[in-house]
């Protein structure tokens, strides 16, 4: 689907995530959506699709298991249930029958966090539907980051914002829980409201950053800059050796250099 | 599944090794560093960035004569998707004030600084939103925010690590507005590593002269990320989306001044016209270019299109000879190859080995001198091992953490690494890793001044796509920072920009028009068509079936 494909000169850009198979590699049936291709194995479900010839447009992210845009269900042979992985960490077995989901709707609720408190009942106010989790746990089987979805969605039940936020810090939003539930609760936007909450209005402030933005702002350092940026490489280099380096053991905010004119 | 049995029998020797090498950590005692001189003669020789083999003279545009890698100076001798004599520019379909083309950690900073200066903002993305490497990363965010640094330590640690080749008012600006950055994060709501009384925790990195790496677990990019999503996603009043779209061409007008772009529904190939009084480019960096074929830790879409458009339209790079390898890029199992090993493996006390089990080289050298040592082991001596998919790899001993500092330290201490490896098989507390070096950063692009200003008037950009900020070598937890930082320069000058009254005249593409005559001028015959968008991975026996499709198809368009 890519505009390379019908042009004129087919150029071999990209080798480095083709995978380069061994003489004699054992390959191995999936089925895609309920077609067969043979793939070698070992490989992950999006490599062993690309292998097979497709070319992602959705479905493929970061590649590296942290963006959520490769869900995929997936069944065994004589196997009654379903499984769930990322196309870019799950490995291929024979037989496989996968599906992606690129993208599932969940509604998500219009907010404006500096308008709003850290309160159970104001989460409760955008996300009623909170309360139709019937605790089936479905969520949580689904999560291809172990994430305990059931046990985010009972903090937030008892008003316990903060565990929330720190139980669900690992999701990358694939709305494979949300898929799932039988409440029809857009998990992981509860989440991520409660996450913000927590940030913003219950961890505490870093006090000594906010006296460096002010210092900042009044200009404390301006004529410090401007000079660094005039000097000369010698001066430079010179001033790079001369640093002391804060001791690996000291406790941030308890060191004291020697030298403090440049502070 | 696990290391295969020819694996696990070459593991046997860094076993019998290993002893002799604790005793040696234990006692303190390393494998000797590089001179000075020897680093230049392995990085001479052996360092991507340094070979003649693959690099050439650019033929065209405004670094006309600049040596690059191939791969990116065969994009820069690009032509447009589109054929400019058949694009109706006076059909405008998006008007706007401000323009953003990505949707990764600058592009939303951008947005939303220019949003809160009241401006009218699109932002296209080529994948889904967030879809980008600022998801990615990982170890953290510098700022100097405690009492025994300052930015002046800052500006230091990153001109002195960037071998003082950095844009001296672009490390200012870094400097100067890395605490600003850390402190609208915070209020946004992004959950930073404290310590219970609030205060930041904050660690050393390679090259720093104080702890200034702020973090948000073991996935800092990632929260960044997130949070800034939520933020674009609460302001849509202000701020529209638009997925999968990416520009491919920019629009200049008759005065010369940037007036938005052609943007590209992927999923029906369809072309739009968007006029803005301001563009600012946060595409990000070019991993997927493959550079001489190595792997690489980057998203999906990094593949360079926003210094391709803008270098077509006049707008020249800075350090865009410069790519960052990064040493330890994972070079098995399959699935996870290419990506990142942190810089952490090694500072915990993890041996760099052959396949005999013998240590090389000194593992914590600057990134670029190790991976040159680890290419050179492979390429030179021999003494790589081969993996069952046919690439090199060299051990990286990680069992050696827990006995050096204790059980449990490798799943305390790394814990996203231990799942993604564990899910393959592979307890990295017990059998070590197989690494090598992976394309990891873009260090130059697009070249722009302390205020994220192009050449050309209304053209802004920021984030990885920009060159000059971390010159010839980046320092960990200084990109996310850049992107913060100048994300939000980008946003607020080109707000300023605006709202200081801007008309865009007739709209054209005669920047690209001439540049294919230069083009043709220079010889260059069948230019690539480029952005390329996304990279392909089909194998060749596909793609030579796929050749059989009627050609030129979407010129027609
Ligand atoms: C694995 C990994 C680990 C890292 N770890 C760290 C770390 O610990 N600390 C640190 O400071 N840095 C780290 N980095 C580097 C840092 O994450 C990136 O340099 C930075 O986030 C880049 O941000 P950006 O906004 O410039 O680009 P990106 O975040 O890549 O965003 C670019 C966006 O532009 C979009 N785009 C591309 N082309 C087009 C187009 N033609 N039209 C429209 N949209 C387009 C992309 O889809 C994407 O959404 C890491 C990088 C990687 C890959
Ligand atoms: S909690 Fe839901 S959205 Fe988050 S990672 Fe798990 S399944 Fe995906
Ligand atoms: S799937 Fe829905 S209903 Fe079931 S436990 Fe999870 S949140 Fe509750
Ligand atoms: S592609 Fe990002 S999680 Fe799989």
């Amino acid at each position: 689907m890519s505009q390379s494909e019908s042009t004129p000169k087919k150029t071999q850009i990209a080798t480095g995530d083709r995978a380069i198979l061994p003489k004699g590699a054992k390959t191995i049936p999936i089925f895609i959506m309920g077609k067969q291709y043979e793939v070698p194995e070992t490989l992950t479900i999006m490599k062993a699709m690309e292998f097979a010839g497709f070319q992602f447009l959705r479905g493929a992210g970061c590649r590296g298991g942290i963006c959520g845009a490769c869900p995929t269900v997936y069944r065994m042979p004589n196997d009654y249930k379903i499984h769930f992985g990322l196309a870019c960490q799950t490995v291929v077995e024979a037989d496989m029958y996968l599906a992606q989901i690129p993208f599932y709707p969940a509604n998500r609720a219009v907010y404006k966090l500096e308008d709003i408190e850290a309160r159970p009942d104001m989460i409760n106010a955008l996300y009623p539907e909170l309360f139709r989790c019937v605790a089936c746990n479905n969520c949580t089987k689904a999560c291809p980051m172990n994430v305990d979805v059931l046990g985010y969605i009972s903090a937030l039940k008892q008003g316990d914002i903060a565990r929330a936020a720190e139980i669900s810090f690992d999701c990358i939003q694939c709305g494979m829980c949300a898929s799932r539930c039988m409440g029809e609760i857009p998990q992981y936007h509860i989440a991520q409201l409660a996450r913000r909450m927590y940030g913003k209005y219950i961890m505490p402030k870093a006090e000594h950053l906010q006296k460096r933005v002010d210092e900042i702002n009044a200009g404390k350092y301006d004529g410090l800059l401007e000079k660094l940026q005039k000097m000369s490489h010698e001066e430079l280099e010179k001033l790079y050796k001369e640093r002391e380096r804060e001791p690996d053991l000291a406790p941030n905010g308890t060191w004291v250099p020697q030298d403090a004119q440049y502070l | 599944m696990g290391y295969t049995p020819e694996l696990k029998e070459l593991i046997k020797r860094v076993e019998a090794t290993r002893p002799k090498r604790l005793e040696m950590a234990r006692k303190g005692e390393n494998f000797p560093a590089l001179t000075l001189e020897e680093r230049a003669v392995v990085l001479e020789k052996f360092h991507p960035d340094y070979q003649k083999e693959g690099r050439r003279p650019v033929k065209t545009g405004p670094d006309k004569g600049l040596v690059l890698p191939e791969e990116v100076a065969m994009l820069l001798e690009s032509r447009s998707m589109l054929r400019p004599e058949h694009v109706k520019l006076d059909k405008v379909d998006f008007d706007t004030d401000v323009l953003v083309i990505g949707a990764g950690g600058a592009g939303n900073s951008a947005a939303l600084l220019a949003a809160d200066a009241g401006c009218k903002v699109i932002m296209v993305t080529k994948l889904r939103h967030g879809d980008a490497n600022t998801m990615m990363a990982e170890g953290g965010i510098q700022a100097a925010v405690h009492e025994c640094d300052s930015p002046f330590y800052h500006y230091m640690d990153t001109i002195g690590g960037g071998h003082f080749t950095n844009q001296p008012d672009l490390v200012a600006t870094l400097s100067h507005d890395a605490p600003l950055s850390i402190n609208w994060l915070e209020g946004l709501g992004m959950m930073f590593n404290k310590h219970p009384d609030g205060r930041l925790v904050s660690r050393h990195f390679g090259g720093s002269s104080r702890k200034r790496m702020n973090s948000a677990g073991d996935m800092t990019g990632a929260e960044i990320m997130r949070v800034l999503r939520d933020e674009a996603r609460s302001r849509s009043d202000q701020i529209s989306t638009i997925e999968f779209t990416p520009a491919v061409e920019l629009l200049i007008d008759e005065e010369g001044k940037c007036g938005g772009a052609i943007l590209y529904n992927m999923e029906t190939r369809e072309f739009f016209i968007c006029r803005a009084k301001a563009t600012i480019i946060a595409t990000g960096g070019n991993g997927r270019l493959h550079i001489k074929g190595f792997a690489c830790t980057n998203h999906y879409g990094a593949t360079m299109d926003g210094v391709v458009l803008c270098y077509r339209a006049g707008v020249g790079t800075t350090c865009m000879w410069s790519t960052q390898y990064h040493p330890t890029g994972v070079s098995y199992p399959e699935q996870n190859v290419g990506l990142l090993i942190t810089e952490k493996v090694r500072g915990l006390g993890a041996h760099v080995l052959n396949v005999e089990g013998e240590q090389f080289c000194f593992p914590l050298e600057p990134r670029d001198v190790e991976s040159a040592e680890i290419i050179k082991e492979a390429l030179e001596v021999g003494k790589a091992v081969l993996t069952p998919t046919g690439r090199y790899g060299v051990w990286l001993d990680s069992p050696m953490i827990d006995m050096l500092h204790g059980e449990g330290t490798v799943r305390r201490e790394l814990p996203a690494k231990f799942i993604q490896f564990e899910r393959h098989g592979i307890d990295i507390s017990k059998e070590p890793m197989l690494v090598y070096p992976t394309l990891h950063y873009q260090n130059g692009g697009i070249a722009i001044d302390g205020d994220c200003r192009t050449v050309i008037p209304g053209l802004y950009s920021a984030g990885e796509c920009t060159g000059g900020v971390h010159g010839e070598n980046r320092l960990m937890g200084n990109s996310l920072q850049d992107v913060i930082t100048f994300g939000r320069r980008a946003g607020i000058v080109a707000a300023q920009y605006v709202n200081s009254g801007v008309e865009v005249k007739k709209l054209t593409m005669d920047h690209v028009v001439k540049y294919e005559k230069e083009l043709a001028e220079a010889g260059v015959e069948n230019p690539v068509v480029a952005p390329i968008l996304l990279p392909d991975y089909s194998t060749d026996e596909v793609a030579s079936r796929r050749l059989l499709q009627v050609q030129g198809m979407l010129e027609a368009e």
